[in-house]
Parts: C-alpha cells; sequence; structure tokens
C-alpha cells in the first residue's frame, strides 16, 4: 500500500482545505440558525411567491422555519456544491497528474502494476472523500448540539450519506476520465461538477427536462426530498452507482494499456 | 545471457515513426552505449524495454523475459534514469529515495547514504530546492540504490558537475566489474568511446550499425590533411570536407589505391593520413549512414 500513503500524504493539504472550509461554513450555517429563526417564517413566505426559483432549488417542498428544512436547503447546497468539487479535483488528477507532472515514468518504471496503481489511488480518493465527510459530519452534529436546536440526526446523516455517495460517483466518473487524459484535466473536472449541479437546477426547473435527473448524482441528494421524505431517491441513486462503475471500469480498461 | 534482446521492434505513434525493425542485442555484462540524434527513436526504444509503451511489432526481452508478458520482473531487475529527472514537490530527498526502494518492497537507506555521500547531494532537502543537477543525483540514486543487474540510464551526466560525474562512472564501473549491464544512452561521444564496450547507432528509427566500440573506431574511414593546397578539392569518396588557411580536411571512405589516386592529380605541399576520433565517426552516422 506505498502508493496509497504515498497519495494521502501529496493530498493532505487540499483534504484539510476542503474539509476545513465545507465544515466551516456548515458550522457557521448551524450556528447563525438561532439568530435567524425568528426571520425564517417571512423567508419562507417569501420563496413561497418566487415560483420556478424556488422550484429550481427545492424550497418549495421545505419549511425554512423548522431547523430540518433550513439545514436540507442552505447546509445540502454548501456540501453538496463543495463535497462535488472535491470529488472532481480529486478525480481529475490522481492519474492524469503523473503525466503532467511527468512522474509517471518514475512511478511506473518501479516493479508496480498498473492494476495495483489505479486501485491504491483509488483508495486513496475513496480515503480522502471519507476523511472529509467525517470530519464534515462531525463538525455539523457538535454544531448542533452547541446552539441546541431540535435535529433529526438520522435525517441529517442520510443527507450526509447520499452526499458522500454523490461524492463518489462524480470521483469515479472524473478518475476515468484521468486515465484518457495526459495534461491538466482541472477545467474538465470543475467543468462537471458544476455542470452536473446546473443539471440538477434546469431539471427541478422544466418538467420536460426532468429525465436529467438521471445523469446527475444531484438527483438524489436534493436536500429538500431528503428531508421531507426520509429517503434517497433509489431510482436516481442506481443510475449514479451505475455510472460510478463505468468511470472506475474505463479506468482500468484505458490505464492498463495506455502508452506513457 | 543477454541482457537486453530487440527483434524487428517497431513502434509507431499513430503515422509517426517511433523505431522501426530494431534488431539489438546486449550481452549480459556490457557496458553499451547507444547513441544517436534527437528524435532518432533512444527514448522510444527504452520506453519500449521498460514497458511504458507497447511495442507495434516485434519483441523485446530482459534477460530473457518479454517485456511486456514479465514486465515487473523486468522492472525488479532495472534501475532507469530518465533524461529528465521529474519527481514529487513538496517531498524531500530522503522521503523520494525511501519511496522508490518501498515501491521495490525493499530497506535500501544505508546504500542511499552512501550513495548520496559520493555524489554530494544532500537528502535532507526539499526536491523544489534542487537545482537540475542535484535533481538528476536523485534519479541516479533511486536507479541505483537497489543495485539492480541492468542499468539503463539516459543522458546521465547532463546537468551534473565534472566531479559528479566522475563518480558516477567509477560506481558504474564499480557495479559493471561486479556483473551488472550497463545501458548508457548519451549524446555526449567521448564517454561513449571512453567508458563503452560496445555500443549502437540509431538514426530515424533504424539502428545503423552495433559493434564493438574499438571495431567501430576501424571502419576504414580516414581523415585526410592536405596542406599547401589552394581551393578546396573534389573528391568522389570525400565527406566532411573543411577548408581554411590554405590546409583542407575531410574524411575518406575509400581503399588507399583509391585515395593515392585522387591525391595525384592535386598540388598541395604536404599531406598526413589518420584514424579519424571516434567522436568524429559517430557524427559522421548522426549525419548519414557511412558507405
Amino acid at each position: 500500500m506505498t502508493l496509497f500513503w504515498h497519495e494521502l500524504r501529496r493530498g493532505r493539504v487540499m483534504l484539510t482545505v476542503f474539509t476545513g472550509a465545507i465544515a466551516f461554513m456548515l458550522g457557521i450555517c448551524i450556528l447563525i440558525y438561532p439568530e435567524m429563526a425568528g426571520e425564517m417564517a417571512e423567508v419562507s413566505n417569501m420563496f413561497a411567491d418566487m415560483g420556478a426559483f424556488s422550484e429550481a432549488f427545492g424550497m418549495d417542498q421545505l419549511n425554512f422555519g423548522e431547523f430540518m428544512g433550513y439545514f436540507g436547503i442552505e447546509c445540502g447546497n454548501t456540501l453538496g456544491l463543495g463535497g462535488a468539487l472535491f470529488a472532481a479535483l480529486l478525480g481529475i488528477g490522481a492519474l492524469a497528474k503523473e503525466e503532467k507532472d511527468k512522474t509517471a515514468e518514475f512511478l511506473l518504471t518501479h516493479p508496480i502494476s498498473r492494476t495495483r496503481v489505479v486501485s491504491e489511488k483509488l483508495l486513496a480518493v475513496l480515503a480522502q472523500l471519507f476523511i472529509m465527510n467525517v470530519g464534515v459530519t462531525a463538525v455539523s452534529l457538535l454544531a448542533v448540539a452547541v446552539v441546541g436546536v431540535k435535529a433529526e440526526v438520522g435525517t441529517m446523516l442520510l443527507l450526509f450519506f447520499a452526499n458522500f455517495l454523490m461524492q463518489i460517483e462524480i470521483a469515479a466518473v472524473t478518475f476515468g476520465l484521468s486515465a484518457f487524459l495526459c495534461g491538466n484535466g482541472l477545467g474538465i473536472g470543475l467543468g462537471l461538477a458544476f455542470g452536473l449541479y446546473f443539471l440538477q437546477i434546469l431539471s427541478n426547473l422544466i418538467k420536460e427536462t426532468e429525465f436529467l435527473k438521471f445523469f446527475t448524482p444531484f438527483a438524489y441528494t436534493d436536500g429538500a426530498y431528503i428531508v421531507a421524505e426520509k429517503a434517497l431517491e433509489i431510482k436516481y441513486l442506481l443510475t449514479g452507482l451505475a455510472l460510478a462503475l463505468v468511470g472506475i471500469a474505463a479506468a482500468y480498461w484505458q490505464y492498463r494499456k495506455k502508452d506513457i | 545471457m543477454l541482457a537486453i534482446k530487440t527483434e524487428r521492434l517497431t513502434k509507431f505513434y499513430g503515422q509517426a515513426r517511433g523505431i522501426i525493425e530494431v534488431d539489438l542485442q546486449v550481452p549480459q555484462g556490457d557496458f553499451f552505449g547507444f547513441i544517436g540524434p534527437n528524435g532518432a527513436g533512444k527514448s522510444t526504444l527504452i520506453r519500449t524495454l521498460l514497458g511504458l509503451i507497447t511495442p507495434t511489432e516485434g519483441k523485446a526481452e530482459i534477460f530473457g523475459r518479454d517485456s511486456v508478458a514479465c514486465k515487473l520482473n523486468n522492472l525488479g531487475d532495472i534501475g532507469y534514469l530518465p533524461s529528465e529527472t521529474a519527481l514529487y514537490r513538496g517531498m524531500r530527498v530522503r522521503d523520494i529515495l525511501t519511496l522508490s526502494a518501498k515501491l521495490r518492497h525493499l530497506d535500501c537507506t544505508k546504500e542511499a547514504n552512501e550513495l548520496a555521500a559520493r555524489l554530494g547531494l544532500d537528502t535532507t532537502r526539499k526536491i523544489e530546492e534542487l537545482s537540475f543537477g542535484n535533481r538528476k543525483k536523485v534519479g541516479l540514486i533511486c536507479a541505483l540504490q537497489h543495485k539492480p543487474r541492468l542499468y539503463i540510464l539516459d543522458e546521465p551526466t547532463s546537468g551534473l558537475d565534472p566531479l559528479a560525474q566522475k563518480e558516477l562512472f567509477a560506481i558504474l564501473e564499480e557495479r559493471n566489474r561486479a556483473g551488472a549491464t550497463v545501458f548508457l544512452s548519451s549524446h555526449i561521444l567521448p564517454e561513449i568511446a571512453r567508458y563503452c564496450k560496445h555500443a549502437a547507432v540509431i538514426r530515424e528509427g533504424r539502428l545503423l550499425v552495433c559493434d564493438s566500440v574499438s571495431s567501430l573506431g576501424h571502419t576504414g574511414v580516414k581523415r585526410v590533411t592536405l596542406r599547401g593546397i589552394a581551393a578546396p578539392p573534389v573528391i568522389e569518396q570525400a565527406r566532411h570536407m573543411q577548408f581554411g588557411e590554405s590546409a583542407v580536411q575531410f574524411l575518406f571512405s575509400g581503399t588507399p589505391a583509391e585515395l593515392l589516386t585522387a591525391l595525384s592529380d592535386l598540388q598541395f605541399t604536404d599531406f598526413s593520413v589518420t584514424d579519424p576520433e571516434l567522436d568524429e565517426i559517430f557524427l559522421h552516422y548522426y549525419a548519414k549512414e557511412m558507405p
């Protein structure tokens, strides 16, 4: 597992930055809730009058006057977008950065198989996502305990779990793309994360584009749905997991035969 | 036993030529020089031997094992230095050396420290603080510390100071005397002439010649110098003609009789015929295949 630990060591700064930033923003969101609770009824009414805009972000399904409604939208979006960007950056750089930085020649002239390289790098990506989610979840639950609001911890954990699965899907897809790249895939990774996010907004806005939910992992991390239904949309989740498997398979298939 | 053997080894990158039908044999224990101009196919051949790229046709073997099917076993026996040593930024030298050893499931700390001392490398420094030459030293120690059976070194002395160059060749000669094979790709022709037992020249993807260095120096080509001559002569078998200060020099690739016939019609005051330096012969191969 030499390469696995090497990858964790190389990624520790980005892991710290993303975990710190997302945890900080979620923590602040939760900590300021008591201050905002009184105004939330007004906010809910305001959103109710905003029609398509509210639907786009799922705000029509939740009551902002309650903590879980507030958490589902505010914190769900922060974790959703922040986690997606982190996952995309991890995935897209995993294999491509070795060629971009020309270290592939160093790595692959050691007696380590390409299958093992892909496996250990993939494990390192998943481990970093896991660590980030553990950190963010812990800080969020701590903030909930500090402010003493009435929260449904089970639903919160389900929301965090859904986001973890979403990050795995994005990381897996970008990981697959990474095997095909020789240079910097940063733009592709970030573009994909933002693109999938806006796909979800689009599918919420226009009924005719609802089928797009099958292609975006933000469909099964929709905070509004999870808080309201206390469940994940399985049909979207299964499609997402299938896409993740395709991404991982593509990474093995391409990297094993790739000329370096 | 052969350390390296290639049979009709061919690599095309799409339509672009890499190497074409290269047949090469490097005996175990040899100190082998591999030379050719930029873009000749040196790196393509090396990358194929290392399994970094898959041949389009033909095959390569390392110690009798196929370069594709037995890649991991082969890499365990090889110490490789690329021409451009790219290392992980943010790491210290000692961490890179440890990483390289761990990827081989070895602990090479003692050997790495000895090599660092001999080459004059501070292992506590960070990679981004190192000069090109010192980064090269890190790459060299990674290639040397596990004492492989075969060293494949691509331009190993570029960027190294003369003392480090001397020490590197001392180390390589020690390893070679102990039975290791050294495969040295270099542009620095005196290095090949001084240290290598055998050498091969590659140009435009094809292997032009492969022989002992001493045989390569006896190609029948002569360096002819004519003094007191008014203008450069026209001689069919003459190459690389240089004229200046009433003297002309050229390489002559014909027979002694043909040379005497060619000179008999010319007006000059003095002349000499010598064997060319090995560098000149290699340069001749670089420019155009010898007749």
